[in-house]
């Protein structure tokens, strides 16, 4: 697993940030305004937690005139993929080794 | 305990092998044969008792969460933030066993992240479940 595996389950281990990344998801675009009434946390916090899925490639964001508005990227989730994907190759060759061991063993 | 689902958040391999049970079971518990095949470690079949897996690139904590002598072995496998349960599970057949390992990939609170991206994304999930169906 790389860093990039870190960033995101980290991003989404937090309940109001998970809140936020389920609402762009479910409702599309949103500025931090319309957030943060719908989040009960404080407009410089929601700002703070869009930063943190920003970093973790969770988010996007689009400057329109003074306002900021946020959306949710649909191949975020990749890395997730591709872990259910390495850890079976690596259970395979673990699977492949355990039979070796077995054949060397006394019964 | 209860048993994962076999959702596409579990990475399961399973295979029928012609050893008897006890003999996997041993391999699969005593730290000297472990390491022969998963890695460097100090296991002991104990409920509740942690142990590391150590590989060059790292370690993995982990702790015993339930133990069936002969049948079933789960550990808790933390890595890298990602916390997961992994479930061996032997069941006799003529030949000799079959050895079933599920690793259940993520915590409850990002399962409901994934319920929340699924609400969005149908398509892209679509995909995923088509990855998952090779995984099995």
């Amino acid at each position: 697993m790389t860093p990039d595996h870190d960033a995101l389950f980290k991003a989404l281990a937090d309940p109001t940030r998970r809140a936020i990344f389920e609402r762009l998801c479910g409702d599309g675009d949103q500025t931090v305004g319309a957030l943060t009434a719908r989040s009960g946390v404080s407009q410089p916090a929601v700002s703070k937690h869009l930063g943190v899925l920003k970093h973790a490639g969770l988010v996007r964001d689009r400057h329109e005139g003074r306002q900021t508005h946020y959306s949710a990227r649909g191949d975020a989730l990749g890395p997730l993929v591709d872990w259910t994907r390495q850890m079976t190759d690596f259970w395979q060759s673990r699977f492949d080794d355990l039979e070796d061991v077995l054949a060397r063993m006394d019964q | 305990m209860t048993a994962p689902s076999r959702d596409t958040r579990t990475v399961m391999v399973e295979r029928e092998l012609a050893h008897p049970p006890e003999k996997i079971w041993r391999a699969l518990t005593t730290p000297h044969l472990i390491e022969a095949w998963l890695m460097h470690n100090d296991f002991a079949p104990v409920v509740g008792r942690p142990f590391n897996l150590r590989a060059a690139w790292g370690a993995i904590a982990c702790e015993v969460v339930d133990i069936e002598p002969g049948r079933t072995l789960s550990y808790r496998w933390d890595a890298m933030g990602l916390e997961s349960v992994v479930t061996w599970t032997l069941t006799p057949t003529p030949i000799g066993t079959r050895l079933r390992m599920e690793q259940t990939g993520f915590r409850p609170d990002q399962e409901q992240a994934y319920q929340g991206a699924k609400a969005g994304w149908p398509r892209f999930f679509a995909n995923l479940e088509t990855v998952a169906a090779g995984v099995d």
